[in-house]
């Protein structure tokens, strides 16, 4: 029960860690290459423990985002809904590709993100560049990818536990 | 960690499937969006949510507080008493200007007075700093640490040393987002301060530069002007410095001129910034949204 609950708190404070990364000031020159720390953090969790989080976890991260970004209210959270739905969902699919594939797919994932972002963007008829919006899939790609290779690859290695 | 996840722990598990919970949450956000869109109906939820993330705020700009501190602590010594000195000079010179002010605003009471016009209030302010929060990076909006508690309100205008920074534009309890005059969706009317020719100030997404809107290509414009608020729109005080005209192209074939203006103010560095309420009506639209707060604003 003690180690359930340490990991809950592990947990929250992580969410607010990558929350903080989402809003950490860089220099002009540096922040259109930002990825997007909440979706990244969230497609890794959903790719390698599909059900640590749940899709409600999106959900508030998103809304917490939408404040802290002042953005419309829901917009990050059904970005995030649909890319960690859809991750969730095909996870076992996507287990068996190799790094360079999931790569990909985490790719497209992140700039399905961003789609949704700027579609929103476009409808509520706020002014956003077409070209900027889409580096951050790019790093964030980076980002995901390093993160796999640096905690995944040993576990993926070792005779699957079923 | 999967075989834990299979059991069932984390947070807000229920006894839908996924893809029903999917399309419920969904369904949630698109409300949210149309709800939020017309900015009104979501005011109270908004607040309550900008008191939930204050933490992480605070914990962001925490650290850049700090290294600011730090580095006040250490300064050198001889840097501190140059400062100093540009300081004191700086303030006599503000203070002989101040002088001459004070004598020219009792004039100008006096002759309103005459005239029988309504008399302009002296412009109440209220020192904020700026948090080191990145918001939005394709809009230019930053976190003020005062809000409804100090009496802020939706509209209100922003300057500072150099002149108009933005406005404000949502409150929450302890802290207010502002949006920057360059951001792509602002605009200031401005009038040029040379000939008191009229136009539009808009932003362009880009820190150092502002379009100026319908000036005809016969418009008395050239680079180097200076552009100050003009007061109409009520939001912004008149008189205040806004942009100097850095470039002017005329295009036979176009109808307008194409002219880029320079904000006044760094618009990138400053970390403190003043809120000054601005015409008498506001005055009580301010008090009623303090009343919100838990202080209200009678002791500024």
């Amino acid at each position: 029960m003690a180690a359930h609950r340490r990991n809950w708190m592990a947990s929250i404070a992580s969410l607010a860690a990558t929350l903080a990364l989402a809003s950490v000031p860089l220099p002009d020159s540096v922040a259109p290459l930002r990825p997007d720390w909440v979706a990244v953090v969230l497609l890794y969790w959903s790719l390698r423990a599909p059900r640590h989080f749940s899709l409600m976890t999106a959900f508030w991260m998103g809304i917490a985002l939408d404040t802290l970004t002042g953005a419309l209210l829901g917009q990050n959270a059904l970005a995030l809904l649909v890319v960690v739905y859809l991750a969730e969902k095909f996870h076992l699919r996507l287990r068996v590709f190799p790094l360079s594939q999931l790569a990909l797919t985490v790719l497209v994932l992140l700039g399905l993100y961003e789609f949704i972002l700027f579609w929103v963007d476009g409808m509520a008829g706020r002014t956003v560049p077409l070209v900027e919006r889409w580096v951050p899939p790019l790093t964030g790609t980076l980002v995901w990818a390093l993160l796999y290779v640096l905690f995944d690859r040993r576990e993926r290695e070792a005779p699957a536990r079923l | 960690m999967s075989a834990q996840g299979r059991t069932g722990s984390g947070f807000g598990r229920s006894g839908f499937s996924m893809g029903a919970r999917f399309l419920l949450l969904a369904i949630v956000c698109v409300a949210l969006m149309l709800l939020d869109r017309r900015e009104q109906h979501l005011v109270r939820v908004r607040q309550a949510l900008q008191v939930v993330v204050y933490p992480v705020r605070v914990a962001v700009d925490l650290p850049f507080n700090a290294w600011n501190s730090v580095r006040d602590t250490f300064a050198a010594r001889q840097r501190l008493i140059e400062e100093n000195r540009q300081f004191r000079r700086a303030r006599l010179e503000t203070e002989a200007r101040l002088l001459r002010l004070e004598a020219l605003e009792s004039e100008n009471a006096r002759l309103r007075e005459l005239l029988d016009s309504t008399a302009r209030i002296g412009n109440r302010a209220l020192v904020a700093e700026i948090l080191a929060v990145d918001l939005d990076p394709y809009h230019q909006r930053f976190d003020l640490n005062r809000g409804l508690v100090d009496g802020v309100y939706v509209g209100q205008a922003l300057i500072d040393a150099e002149g108009v920074i933005g406005q404000v534009v949502r409150v929450g309890p302890l802290t207010s987002e502002a949006v920057l005059i360059t951001d792509p969706d602002h605009a200031v009317p401005v009038s040029v301060n040379r000939n008191g020719v009229r136009t539009i100030a808009v932003g362009t997404g880009d820190r150092g530069r502002l379009r100026l809107r319908n000036l005809t290509n016969n418009a008395d414009i050239v680079v180097g002007d200076v552009l100050v608020s003009s007061g109409l729109g009520g939001v912004f005080p008149a008189g205040y410095p806004v942009a100097r005209v850095v470039e002017v192209t005329r295009r036979p074939d176009q109808p307008f001129a194409e002219v880029i203006a320079e904000p006044a103010s760094s618009l990138d560095r400053d970390r403190e910034v003043l809120l000054v309420w601005n015409a008498p009506e506001e005055a009580p639209r301010a008090a009623e949204v303090a009343a919100v707060g838990t202080n209200g604003a009678g002791s500024h």
